[in-house]
């Protein structure tokens, strides 16, 4: 039986910016999560999460060592933060936006990560 | 001249302390990492990142109206609580405070040591990244990376290209106590004294990758020890309003540690390192600095002991032909005006007081592009440049936050007024109207030949 959570409850993510571009670190908690973050946080889930910033182009990059996966999303900061009208114009809030997506967690799988869960490594 | 190979202290680690992560950090912060580093022997270092994109222009600014400044503004609250234990502790400072006018941050900092009755330290000036006045506005349009704002301007505030480690280490073998940067690549900041201390050779490329990461790691002051970290219930920090910045402990063989003063707050464990070390990454298997190409993909972090982690498997790619260069033009103005609707039917008050100004600005500035947010119901994770949609909000706090960018500063007060107009013609209980007019500035990205890169060592006082 499968268990939908949040990625926030099993994940980390900061967001960082150069110009125009966004990018994401996500970081699994446990790295026991990798192999379901792997397939279900897909490039293209992330950017239909992001559609309503119209990103030109969303890669994935893996970094199984680190339990870890880096999103750089282009075109998604309004201009960067020289341009930008809105609050956030470096993008720090969106790691959370991020975080906001649903995830099965298969049984056998921790269904949280809680900084006093986690595994050390 | 002292180094570890003369010493045949090849095993000797190199200890990297963080004392500010960017112009705004505290300035307590060094502080204790200084007392931790004078409390070990060897090679240490305290590193300051001060220079965002737009503080350089920021600083080239300030050099046109007054050729006696133009240095990093945080420069005597970052430096003056810890300059006198830094000289006598032997504690070397490396800091890009020197902006756009690196001999005056070099001045300030000989008085700022006097004014303390401190003796006069030997101060090493990098220099050699400004492009102003050597590439056209033209010439740096056609390297243009990524976008085209520099393709309608004739006037640029600021071009700088990025140095690497190099000067830094040379300034640093001069037996400089402190080395005052303008525009340097933040991780150059902890590779000049690696390189200075290990005389690792210009090509070898795995141990300039490792230090390129120590200064990663370290270039954001607290960003790897629990700063910027913390999310109640989930990600707890302890001790986050007493935050330690993080000392990098780093060996010959490139091999990082890194730790912070013991009782410090915060916390250094496998997470708080990988969300820096990913900070700001692109392609993890090519981070671009100017000494090296830097791949993280084999790179694993390890929990070794309280607050240090071990971070090793960096690898190093033959350095880029080119060199990164942030040129900053006018961006004009950007107006924002504030107003707040709250309590009963807040939110279908604010939706027409949106409304209003929407209406009045279309027809007397049309073209002006208007953001509306409203604070407290959508905003920072709004739509671009489109009203909020607030039917559906039962928020009953809001605050309508209009904004606009213009070169016409006539339009931009057009729209300040017309908030402020709101107090008495707009929806009922409008309230606590705040308005603001700042210049902006652009920034683009170019990269440029290397051979426009020319760096240059100078002492403080020695050349008159």
């Amino acid at each position: 039986m499968k268990h939908t959570v949040r990625l926030h409850e099993i994940a980390n993510a900061r967001s960082g910016d150069k110009g125009d571009r966004l990018n994401i670190a996500l970081i699994c908690r446990d790295p026991a999560h990798y192999a379901a973050v792997a397939t279900q946080v897909t490039a293209e889930r992330v950017a239909a999460a992001f559609a309503a910033r119209k990103p030109t182009r969303v890669v994935r990059f893996d970094l199984p060592k680190l339990a870890a996966f880096n999103f750089v999303l282009d075109d998604v900061l309004e201009g960067g933060v020289n341009a930008s009208l809105g609050l956030d114009g470096h993008g720090k809030s969106l790691s959370f936006l991020l975080l906001d997506l649903a995830i099965d967690i298969a049984p056998g799988e921790p269904q949280s990560a809680r900084a006093g869960q986690k595994q050390s490594v | 001249m002292r180094d570890l190979r003369a010493d045949g202290l090849m095993k000797a680690k190199v200890f990297i302390g963080s004392a500010a992560g960017f112009a705004g950090d505290r300035s307590d912060a060094g502080v204790p990492v200084v007392e931790a580093l004078a409390a070990h022997s060897g090679p240490r270092f305290l590193m300051y990142e001060t220079l965002a994109e737009r503080t350089l222009a920021l600083c080239q600014l300030e050099r046109r109206k007054d050729p006696a400044r133009g240095y990093s503004p945080a420069l005597d609250r970052l430096l003056t609580p810890v300059l006198k234990q830094c000289l006598a502790a032997g504690i070397r400072i490396v800091g890009n405070f020197g902006a756009a006018n690196p001999p005056m941050a070099a001045r300030r900092i000989a008085e700022i040591a006097r004014s303390l009755g401190l003796p006069a330290p030997r101060i090493a000036i990098v220099e050699g990244d400004d492009l102003s006045g050597r590439l056209s506005a033209s010439e740096l349009a056609r390297r243009e990376t990524g976008g085209k704002i520099l393709a309608q301007v004739h006037d640029i505030i600021s071009a700088n290209l990025y140095l690497g480690a190099q000067p830094i280490a040379h300034a640093l073998d001069q037996d400089a106590d402190i080395v005052v940067t303008g525009r340097v690549a933040d991780s150059a900041l902890a590779l000049g004294p690696l390189l200075h201390a290990f005389h690792w050779r210009a090509d070898d490329w795995d141990r300039l990758a490792a230090g390129t990461l120590a200064g990663h790691l370290l270039e954001c002051g607290a960003q790897v020890t629990g700063g910027y970290f913390a999310d109640p219930g989930y990600k707890d920090v302890p001790g986050l309003a007493e935050v330690g910045y993080p000392i990098a402990e780093i060996a010959s063989d490139g091999d990082i540690v890194i730790t912070k003063p013991s009782g410090s707050g915060g916390v250094i464990d496998r997470l708080t390192v990988i969300e820096q070390l990913l900070y700001e990454i692109h392609d993890p298997a090519a981070y671009l600095a100017p000494d090296v190409v830097l791949d993280l993909t084999d790179v694993e972090v390890s929990e070794i002991g309280k607050d240090r982690v071990r971070v090793t498997g960096a690898c190093g790619k033959p350095a880029p032909e080119m060199l990164k260069a942030t040129v900053c033009v006018e961006g004009g103005l950007l107006g924002e005006a504030e107003i707040s609707y709250a309590g009963i039917n807040a939110a279908a008050r604010a939706a027409l007081a949106a409304e209003v100004i929407r209406e009045r600005m279309r027809r007397r500035a049309p073209g002006l592009l208007i953001r509306v947010d409203a604070i407290g119901a959508v905003s920072v994770l709004g739509n671009s440049s489109v009203a909020p949609d607030l039917r559906a909000s039962e928020s009953e706090d809001i605050r309508l936050r209009f904004s606009a960018q213009s070169a016409d500063v006539a339009q931009i007060e057009m729209l300040l007024d017309e908030v402020e107009a709101l107090y008495c013609a707009g929806p009922a209980g409008g309230a606590g109207v705040r308005r603001r007019a700042t210049p902006r500035l652009a920034s683009a990205a170019c990269l440029v030949e290397r051979r426009y890169a020319e760096p240059r060592v100078t002492l403080f006082g020695a050349s008159g």
